[in-house]
């Protein structure tokens, strides 16, 4: 009876619809209401594919239930977290039906990891205004010196991170005072305890680079390096800083506001400083230059006595003459024989070192700043006399190389 | 030659500078042999400072307090 009433009531509806009609009415419904037009939905991400159209499909699931989901290439590309299967995540956006097969959808617009979701959010937009403010430039990064004589040090003073990165130094390069600042590196005193900690050493010491550093934690233990007091003190410092805070995939802010951002606190030390074996390595070669430039004077001086003792033989008595300029080779070749001996002890010593030398990773060299300039065969470029002025030259720095062409070789 | 100091009293900084300038010096070849020895001799008393210098180096660590002072740091 009521059925009939209602039926009645609504005469322009036909006795049956098409699929098409139906589909397309409930996407009007859904689309009509503003709760699903504009929502966070937090799930489990599963089945992610992202086919060569750039568009990102997924399933959104809990225990209960699961939602098809779709992101376009256009969104997906703005993404700052790439997610993954069995991530927990909130999604923003709109819920619609997709005609051609009736499916529900949600229509994502943006992805963030549940739970860190806040924080996250309070690190892009920390980020985001600093980098506006020109903090984190290029031009900004000050330089790193070759070999530092004082280094400070701001971490806990019974942290890990303290103990590699002293044991670290020790190794590469024993000759340097490091100078502790200490502070707490976790929890809420640490952000004024780290900021207080760097003013300290470029009050009073002023050491040629600082290290900042923490050993690995979670997120939240690494909060204090996403702080905005700690990024400006960074930025504000004398002296350059390196950062090295939890593992390889944490990134802080302190890291993007750092002079250098160093993956450890272990990488962060060797960073800081040569490895003495490159160092022991330039001085052989330094030594054996000096061998080398020393023999060449005494060949030249020898030739130059021959030739005055060849017009001298002209004109005296030939006998006596002999004698003595046997006298003077003997003297000189003597001396030639030891320099050049010498020279050799200095040459098996530096091949020893340069094996060593070649056994590390030429990569530790390239991210403190310093670039491999080389010739299109290979050969590395060490002083002006190996270029011409055309020349197409291959430099190698830390991500990669790019190639320059020398165009003026004038003098300095 | 302007620096005639015991390589003994120099720093590792400066020895190894000035072994750079004897090796550039030397390379140059305008000075008398008998000077260009003493000049060889130079170079080799600085390396060996140098290295001397790195074996027997040992890493120094200071704690600085909030008033600036200086103190062994002793882990």
């Amino acid at each position: 009876m009521a059925m009939n009433e209602q039926l009645s009531l609504l005469p322009e509806i036909p006795a049956s619809l098409s699929v098409a009609q139906v589909n397309a009415y409930l996407r009007e419904l859904l689309e009509g209401d503003s709760t699903l037009q504009n929502l966070w939905v937090r799930g489990e991400i599963s089945n992610l594919s992202v086919p060569r159209s750039g568009h990102m499909y997924f399933t959104l699931k809990d225990r209960q239930a699961s939602l098809r989901c779709v992101m376009w290439r256009s969104q997906a590309a703005r993404l700052s977290y790439m997610p993954q299967d069995g991530d927990q995540v909130e999604i923003h956006g709109s819920v619609s039906v997709y005609e051609a097969s009736g499916q529900v959808q949600l229509y994502a617009d943006q992805i963030r990891p549940v739970g860190e979701g806040l924080l996250f959010q309070e690190f892009n937009k920390l980020k985001q205004k600093l980098e506006a403010e020109g903090l984190f430039d290029p031009e900004k990064k000050k330089p790193l010196p070759f070999s530092p004589k004082t280094i400070g040090v701001v971490t806990s003073p019974t942290g890990a991170a303290l103990r590699d990165m002293l044991n670290t130094l020790k190794r590469r390069y024993p000759m340097i005072n490091v100078i502790l600042s200490p502070t707490q590196v976790q929890g809420d005193a640490a952000p004024g305890g780290i900021v207080a900690a760097l003013e300290l050493l470029n009050q009073y010491i002023q050491p040629e680079v600082i290290l900042i550093a923490r050993g690995g934690g979670s997120i939240e233990d690494l909060w204090a390096f996403n702080d905005e007091q700690v990024a400006r003190a960074i930025a504000a410092s004398d002296a350059p800083v390196i950062c090295g805070v939890g593992h390889e995939t944490d990134f802080t802010i302190a890291d993007f506001v750092a002079d250098l951002r160093a993956p450890t606190p272990t990488a962060a030390a060797e960073l800081a400083v040569p490895d003495q074996m490159e160092i022991r390595g330039i001085l052989l070669e330094r030594i054996e230059k000096l061998g080398l430039n020393f023999l060449d004077l005494v060949k030249q001086k020898r030739w130059d006595l021959a030739q005055m003792q060849a017009s001298l033989l002209r004109r005296s008595p030939e006998g006596q003459l002999r004698s003595s300029r046997q006298l003077v080779d003997e003297l000189f070749r003597q001396g030639e024989r030891a320099i050049e001996h010498q020279i050799e002890l200095y040459r098996t010593k530096l091949k020893g070192y340069s094996q060593h030398i070649a056994a590390l990773n030429p990569q530790m060299i390239l991210e403190r700043g310093y670039a491999l300039v080389t010739q299109p065969d290979g050969s590395v470029i060490r002083q002006r006399s190996d270029v011409e002025a055309g020349d197409r030259l291959n430099i190698q720095v830390s991500d990669g190389e790019f190639g320059v062409q020398v165009n003026d070789k004038t003098s300095k | 030659m302007s620096k005639k100091s015991d390589p003994a009293e120099l720093n590792f900084e400066q020895a190894f500078e000035e072994l750079q300038v004897v090796i550039n010096e030397l390379e140059a070849g305008e000075k008398p042999l008998e000077q260009s020895l003493t000049m060889f001799e130079r170079g080799q008393a600085l390396y060996q400072r140098c290295t001397d210098l790195l074996d027997k180096a040992e890493l120094k660590v200071q704690q600085i307090s909030d008033s600036g002072e200086l103190n062994n740091f002793t882990e």
